[in-house]
């Protein structure tokens, strides 16, 4: 005799990769319910489709809270993000329900570290602005000094946050000839020796960096970090790169920073919101280069991500070990 | 270029280039030139200078707007600017590469015209460098240096064509040398860092673009005068290759109604590859000190063997 199998639901907050989906389809584990749109769920719609569900698949887009947890019921044993970001999720409210959790860290790393030195070259060498003379008809002939940047060959380079992402920037720019490679955190690094970085106070940075690159992940302690006092402490010639999370820096500040000559030009992937509203005044600026948060957006990357996100969620369905748990 | 009491300069002080006519007035009986890769310095120039006329330093390492054959007959030495640019343009031309690669430019207009949403899973996907064959056109210096820089993104392999192999320099990257039908074929990033001579007028082109992937990326750092524009244009717009960035064409400046500019995945540059403070500065310095060693019959910091 056969005991029928409580069927094991799921809910996909989006149009995730085929490879993801496809992994959930054929593993025969669950029931997949799909959010099939390449938008963002709406929360009412997310509320009533979390509704009783085993298994919640989502993107940083998706605010998973107490109210989320609630709608979601008891059976909700395991949320997987497509993302190695997790400010969106509530973990102290998950922890208390003894949800687990998975995400995508080092996958991401080669395509989000080679997207911060694509950004921080863009902004050094000024490209938006090069190209934008040439559709604009300002090109009328090579000169000397016209759109002269700063180069990172003799440079010393200033990365706040030495994790996976920050220390693979860091080898990318090594080979252009940098001078120093400063880091600050929490504590020193021993893989930091890979790339002679020397762990020094964050002030320290700010005054000696020539390229300050903020790499660290958004907590109560990096909120807000970039405010005036750190622009202040830079140098005038300096570029600022933030690929992190939006909310580690100030935006006015930051534009006074810019306006003022406080510092030589920022570029960002990330801001508050996202998307950043078209008339703020950081777009509008000739040195402020924004990218629409695109660090992990290769083809190939996103396509890992997704298996891994969905293999996740199959791992903490069946109880078994996940390729890449967070630990709560 | 001061303590040299018997030294008069004249100089064209203006940010733009200095006219034709103008050019062969003022060099009338001039012992030496400085001159720029926007002055084309030919027998016409050269008789109109005179006798003199021992020094020619230009403040580039390219050397294309030089009639070489016409100073080799008039024994004028010929001073020019390698090496001090190379860094600066091997940044440059992976700037160029990741904003094509990547989509910046696209991804920027988004950003400031409301294209952009919130996160999408496969919106303006680019293709990484990790795991990938870069192929060089060229290998000289500055092909190296680009290739020193990439490592570190986790190429699988450097490939690289030329006249003949350049066993040393490939050494220092390991690369393999291949035929050009190779290159295009197996190269997902193919950067061109050759001089422009009659031999590589216009070797860019449909034979070329036909055999490179359609998921591919070619990139120009070179001389315009290497690529041609239409073919790239072709293949561009058809899909033959994914993307393509330039920061040289023909002419300088392209005029803003070309084609090329209305392709999302042709990315153009002024041509500022040395651009860098430091750099030009240094160039400068260079092309300075290269004059006066020739005005004083003193080996040049860096001649140009003719």
């Amino acid at each position: 005799m056969h005991f029928a199998q409580p069927v094991l639901r799921v809910f996909v907050t989006r149009r995730i990769p085929q490879e993801g989906l496809e992994l959930l389809q054929r593993a025969a584990v669950c029931t997949v319910s799909l959010w099939d749109s390449d938008e963002p769920v709406p929360r009412a719609e997310l509320l009533k489709g979390v509704e009783g569900a085993h298994g919640l698949l989502c993107l940083l887009s998706d605010r998973i809270d107490a109210e989320v947890l609630d709608a979601a019921g008891p059976n909700l044993k395991v949320i997987s993000t497509m993302s190695v970001g997790f400010d969106h999720l509530a973990i102290d409210e998950i922890k208390k329900r003894s949800i687990r959790v998975g995400y995508t860290p080092d996958v991401l790393t080669d395509a989000t570290a080679e997207l911060t030195v694509a950004l921080l070259l863009a902004t050094a060498r000024r490209l938006p602005e090069g190209i934008q003379e040439v559709k604009s008809g300002g090109w009328s002939s090579w000169k000397p000094l016209w759109l002269c940047g700063y180069g990172l060959s003799g440079s010393t380079v200033g990365v706040i946050g030495l994790g996976r992402i920050g220390l693979a920037v860091a080898r990318r720019l090594k080979p252009f000839g940098v001078k120093r490679l400063l880091y600050s955190g929490r504590q020193p690094k021993p893989q930091a020796q890979e790339v002679d970085g020397e762990y020094v106070p964050l002030d320290s940075l700010l005054c000696e960096s020539d390229f300050v690159v903020v790499s660290c992940a958004l907590s109560p302690e990096t909120q807000g970090l970039c405010d005036k006092a750190f622009f202040t402490k830079m140098k005038t010639t300096a570029v600022f790169i933030n690929t992190s999370r939006g909310a580690v820096v100030n935006q006015e500040d930051l534009y006074e920073a810019l306006t003022a000559g406080q510092i030589a030009a920022a570029g960002l992937d990330v801001t508050t919101p996202e998307p950043l509203p078209t008339d703020h005044p950081l777009l509008a600026l000739k040195n402020c280069v924004v990218l629409p948060h695109i660090g992990s957006a290769t083809y190939s990357t996103r396509g890992i991500m997704a298996k891994l996100t969905a293999n996740n969620l199959l791992a903490g369905l069946t109880g078994e070990a996940m390729p890449s748990e967070l630990k709560l | 270029m001061s303590g040299w009491s018997q030294l008069q300069f004249e100089l064209w002080d203006s940010d733009d280039p200095i006219p034709r006519q103008e050019l062969l007035k003022k060099v009338k009986g001039c012992d030496g030139l400085l001159c720029v890769l926007t002055e084309k310095i030919d027998a016409e120039v050269l008789n109109a200078a005179g006798p003199n006329l021992k020094v020619l330093s230009t403040m580039s390492v390219g050397f294309d707007h030089l009639s070489l054959g016409e100073l080799k007959k008039r024994g004028i030495r010929v001073g020019y600017t390698p090496e001090v640019l190379t860094d600066a343009v091997a940044e440059l031309t992976i700037a160029l590469l990741l904003a094509t690669s990547r989509r910046l430019i696209e991804a920027t207009h988004e950003a400031k015209t409301g294209g952009w949403g919130t996160w999408r899973t496969l919106w303006l996907c680019g293709y990484e460098l990790a795991d990938s064959t870069v192929g060089i056109f060229g290998l000289g210096r500055i092909g190296v240096a680009i290739a020193e820089r990439l490592k570190p993104f986790k190429v699988k392999k450097f490939i690289y064509t030329d006249v003949a192999p350049r066993p040393e320099l490939a050494a220092a990257i390991q690369a393999e040398y291949v035929s050009m039908d190779e290159l295009a074929r197996q190269s997902d990033f193919l950067a061109v860092c050759c001089a422009l001579t009659p031999e590589t007028q216009g070797i860019c082109n449909k034979n070329l673009f036909s055999k490179m992937k359609n998921t591919s990326i070619f990139i120009n750092t070179s001389r315009g005068g290497v690529v041609n524009q239409e073919d790239l244009y072709e293949a561009l717009s058809t899909g033959q290759i994914a993307g393509a960035g330039l920061d040289v064409t023909v002419p300088e400046p392209l005029p803003t109604n070309h084609p090329l500019f209305t392709l999302k995945n042709c990315v153009i540059l002024p041509h500022i590859a040395s651009a860098s403070y430091t750099t030009r500065n240094a160039m400068s310095a260079l092309a300075a000190n290269n004059l006066l060693a020739g005005l004083r019959g003193e080996p040049m910091p860096k001649e140009l063997q003719l």
